[in-house]
């Protein structure tokens, strides 16, 4: 048997290929069908969440409500802002887009464990040995992603991961992993033209739709669901999306040279081929010690940075009515300054920033003691969060989905939009 | 074009290490040869009374729920699934072979003893405690090597489980030297006053959750707040140094080895009520007072504790990991959270095993043997139609009436397909383990999400997503299995000069263990001719069958 050589041939070779189509003698393959579709293309209008996940649960009392005068104040001072609240002095860009955002602060969510808080936060469920439930962002692709008949790559793409799973809705809804440099790994079918390509899924198809014939329960048609979103990946020109380096060097340097400014760039990016959810992990909050130091020196400044020149790329290009911000951890942190100078886990008054998708901006919801320890007006849980991104997505709020064992689950475990926020 | 060096090499490692060495006659031309049905003079390893009441107790469920079990699976299938949950890969050609061909009523057991003296159970479970001990991606300045080292002499002795446990939890000392210290250091990173060592070895040892218990009682069972800090003044003791060298050719300090020293602590621990009110607590196991004699480490009491236990919560919590790792489901979801609040789906069949396992000493083997000789391991992964409700992937409770299907774990695909690449015989030596450790673990990275936080916790794209399609559809390992070099398995079989419907069948052995059907066989041939070229056409078969879901899937 003569060996095979594997040419180096880059996606844009490959599609080249495939768009000229070389002599079919194989029927054409049902996963192939998007080539005709002009992918490339700007999507307006399209609405979209852009999640920015601080990994360890951030101090929020050093960041969106602080608390001079108070023994559990801390080092840092609050400023004004362009919007009706202060918020940390070290987030002075932030401060500038503060008119298009808002915080809630009265956020009260019961689990400070990290696993368990953030299951809860991505999916306004408390932990349940026997069902898992879907983060929002597989919420939003089940709902979202048959609508969009263009998008070839997954509705919910976590860069950085942590982004949880999408549950019962199975695979095909599962966020899709990456990196904020944007190499989506094994993305090429190197060396592989379409005809062998498609030679190769219909011998595939063969085995795959046979075992999925034998009566073994719902994983063997998932893998073959998951099969056909890879190849559809695989041979799309929206991947572009993914390739940030591309961009304005002006803008890539707005955002930051680092993870969080890439990823939030790629997240704009992502948004404007259609992708309606984007979770950018952004971690290092978990400060049980030296969180004064560290908060100042390097997580807000970085954060400062890549979130006011986010708020105010999507502004100027118009998108920022139809693209929510969302911005939060699994928890916040122990209002008690503790004997490392840290922070621990603290989940019952805590408070996070929400804003674009036509929410309102520049509104404080809500609010705590002066010790920031107990709560003064009304507390939200994690699935009043998610049903105002519903209401801002235009997601309607009476979806109930319906886990494997038949047991109903309303979107947001039945929360409710926050009025402050909606006009 | 690219290098495969490595695969190769891995390969003919593989070939060597697990036990199957192929002889190049795999793939003779002659059929399989019947070597005579006699009756089995194969004497059993294990006291069938056991095997036969796990038997009674789980039919015993089938007729409280009205359901009947699913048919036996087939030979192939059955030896497939026993070789991949206790060697961690597929079964070789040569392998298959054999058990086929094998007419011994009592081949089953033969087979599943010759596994568990095999190097590959050893290597299979180094590497699955590797991972639950430490996690998939070594935590700082913590030993992997280590860590196996110590872990591969506990399951080539097969040491009483109650043994590997005391001293994963009493180890002291250098973390080349003494192995086992790498799970107690591997928890103890962080400045957390050992607290993700008290929640890890409650959960991972005894099967309970305590981790909200750090702040709170638990809302579900019955810890308190006492106790999750009387349980942590047991680890107080224990101390990592991690050691600073001069690196002569820079001069400056980089790291040296780590080690877990045992120093004399002997106060109490305070922690802070959600009250605000400071509390003080003593080690107390389960809330029961210890005996403290002669200046023993707290460790040290605490391991005798675990031992002397009359409830052997340790048993017990390792019975039920062990099922949920044979049948994809335990008695309890998740088989780590066992207590009142989560009551068993089979707790006399729990107890039995519990009981019969303290009984053995603590015999890690002996109780694979039992599970793996059960008649519930033996059935079809296919459901019939009167055990429809017997499906615990929809939230049911498992009832064992058929076998689950469970996906391969990146390392037993990383092995099947080694396997299915090659046949050959490499003449590897013992030092390249740790090569190929290494490979593999280098090739998991892409898969490995970790979250930063003060747990160490991490989670996996390896789970059936789209990275893990694309790996499978372009990735490196699986161009090295279809590539079709000479001395791989394809190109043997492709060059062997059989009839293409005997080039299809070995094929179907090699990567799904199984014969092909008449259908398959029709439908394959019919698009291998489309194809033109034979040479392309059996790599494209061969791809096709490593990326369908009936090879992902232990059946």
């Amino acid at each position: 048997m003569s060996q095979m050589k594997p040419g180096t041939m880059d996606r844009r070779h490959f599609m080249r290929h495939l768009a000229t189509g070389s002599a079919m003698t194989i029927p054409a393959f049902h996963f192939l069908n998007h080539l005709q579709a002009n992918a490339a293309e700007v999507r307006r209008n399209q609405k979209a969440c852009i999640l920015i996940w601080l990994s360890g649960g951030p101090p929020t009392i050093d960041m969106w409500d602080l608390k001079p005068g108070s023994k559990n104040g801390g080092e840092f001072k609050p400023i004004n802002t362009a919007g009706d609240l202060q918020i940390c002095e070290h987030m002075p860009q932030i401060a500038k887009q503060m008119d298009s955002l808002s915080v809630i602060r009265t956020m009260s969510t019961r689990e400070a464990d990290h696993t368990r808080g953030r299951y809860y936060m991505h999916t306004s469920y408390v932990p349940n040995p026997t069902v898992i439930h879907p983060s929002f962002g597989s919420v939003v692709s089940h709902t979202l992603a048959p609508q969009r008949k263009d998008l070839e790559i997954p509705a919910f793409i976590s860069i950085g991961g942590g982004a949880g799973s999408s549950g019962f809705l199975g695979m095909t809804h599962a966020p899709f992993v990456v990196d904020s440099n944007g190499q989506i790994r094994n993305a090429d079918p190197t060396g592989v033209d379409r005809r062998r390509l498609e030679q190769r899924l219909a011998m595939w198809d063969v085995v795959e739709s046979g075992f999925i014939n034998s009566d073994r329960g719902d994983l063997p048609q998932a893998h073959k669901d998951v099969y056909h979103k890879a190849v559809n990946l695989m041979t799309s020109s929206q991947m572009d999306a993914f390739k940030v380096a591309t961009e304005d060097p002006k803008i890539q340097e707005a955002y930051g040279n680092n993870n969080l400014g890439r990823g939030l760039l790629m997240a704009r990016r992502l948004v404007e081929v259609g992708v309606p959810f984007i979770e950018v992990n952004f971690g290092g909050w978990d400060l049980h010690n030296d969180v004064f130091n560290t908060l100042r020196d390097q997580r807000l400044p970085t954060l400062d940075q890549a979130i006011a020149a986010l708020t105010q790329d999507l502004k100027s290009r118009g998108m920022l009515d139809d693209t929510v911000i969302l911005c939060m951890g699994e928890f916040g942190r122990t209002p008690r300054i503790n004997q490392d100078v840290g922070r621990d886990h603290w989940a019952s008054s805590w408070s996070l920033l929400i804003g674009g998708g036509g929410l309102n901006g520049g509104v404080a919801v809500g609010e705590t003691d002066k010790d920031g320890v107990g709560l003064e007006s009304k507390s939200y849980l994690p699935g009043d969060v998610w049903a105002t991104v519903s209401k801002a997505m235009g997601i309607p709020l009476n979806i109930v989905h319906t886990s494997k064992r038949g047991r109903p689950m309303k979107i947001a475990n039945g929360g409710n939009p926050i009025d402050e926020l909606i006009s | 074009m690219r290098t495969y060096e490595f695969m190769r090499q891995s390969q003919a490692f593989l070939a060597a290490a697990a036990f199957c060495v192929c002889a190049t006659g795999v793939l003779a031309t002659q059929p399989l040869s019947l070597e005579g049905a006699e009756q089995s003079d194969y004497r059993l390893k294990y006291d069938p009374a056991v095997v036969d009441k796990i038997n009674m107790l789980i039919s015993r469920g089938y007729e409280d729920n009205e359901v009947s079990p699913s048919e036996q699976a087939d030979d192939v299938t059955w030896l497939r699934r026993v070789y991949l949950d206790l060697g961690g890969h597929i079964p070789p050609l040569k392998d298959i072979e054999e058990f086929t061909s094998d007419k011994d009523p009592n081949k089953y057991a033969k087979v599943i003893d010759k596994l568990l003296d095999s190097d590959s159970y050893v290597n299979n479970w180094t590497t699955i405690w590797t991972n639950e001990l430490i996690g998939r991606q070594t935590p700082r300045r913590t030993s992997r090597e280590g860590m196996q080292k110590f872990l591969r002499e506990a399951f080539a002795k097969n040491r009483p489980w109650v043994d590997v446990v005391s001293d994963l939890l009493t180890a002291e000392g250098h973390y080349e030297e003494n192995g086992a210290v790498n799970y107690l250091l591997s928890q103890m990173t962080m400045r957390d006053e050992g607290v993700q060592v008290t929640a890890k070895t409650a959960r991972v040892f005894l099967g309970t959750q305590v981790q909200c218990t750090q702040c709170h009682n638990h809302p579900f069972n019955d810890w308190k707040q006492d106790q999750f800090w009387e349980f942590n003044s047991f680890f107080r003791q224990v101390r990592r140094v991690d050691h600073r060298k001069i690196d002569p050719e820079t001069g400056r300090q980089v790291d040296d080895y780590s080690e877990l020293v045992v120093n004399d602590f002997s106060g109490p621990v305070y922690f802070e009520k959600r009250s605000g009110l400071m509390q003080v607590a003593y080690p107390k196991y389960f809330g029961n007072d210890v005996e403290f004699d002669n200046g023993k480490s707290r460790q040290a009491v605490f391991a005798e504790a675990i031992v002397k236990d009359g409830d052997h919560q340790l048993a017990r919590s390792l019975v039920n990991k062990m099922w949920g790792h044979f049948f994809g489901f335990g008695f309890t979801r998740p088989v780590d959270d066992m207590g009142p609040h989560n009551p068993p789906s089979h707790p006399e069949l729990l107890e039995h095993l519990t009981d019969s396992f303290v009984a053995s000493g603590y015999d890690y083997k002996m109780l694979l043997r039992w599970i793996t000789n059960s008649e519930a391991y033996r059935l079809s992964s296919e459901f019939n139609p009167k055990n429809e409700l017997d499906n615990p992937a929809a939230g049911e409770m498992p009832l064992f009436s058929h076998m689950y299907i469970k996906s391969m774990q990146a390392e037993q695909l990383f092995d099947s397909l080694l396997i299915a690449g090659n046949s050959t015989v490499g003449g590897v030596s013992q030092g390249n383990y740790a090569q190929m450790m290494q490979k593999r673990n280098q090739w998991l990275q892409q898969f490995v999400t970790t979250f930063g936080t003060d747990e160490n916790d991490e989670s996996t794209t390896f789970n059936g997503s789209i990275p893990q399609a694309l790996m499978m559809m372009n990735g490196e390992l699986i161009d090295a299995a279809t590539m079709g070099e000479p001395g791989s398995l394809l190109h043997k079989v492709v060059t062997s000069g059989e009839r293409d419907s005997r080039k299809i069948q070995l094929l179907y052995l090699a990567a799904l263990g199984r014969n092909p059907t008449g259908r398959d066989l029709s439908a394959v041939k019919k698009l291998m001719q489309v194809s033109g070229d034979p040479g392309t056409a059996y790599q494209d078969l061969y791809w096709a069958l490593l990326n369908s879901n009936e090879f992902i899937f232990i059946r």
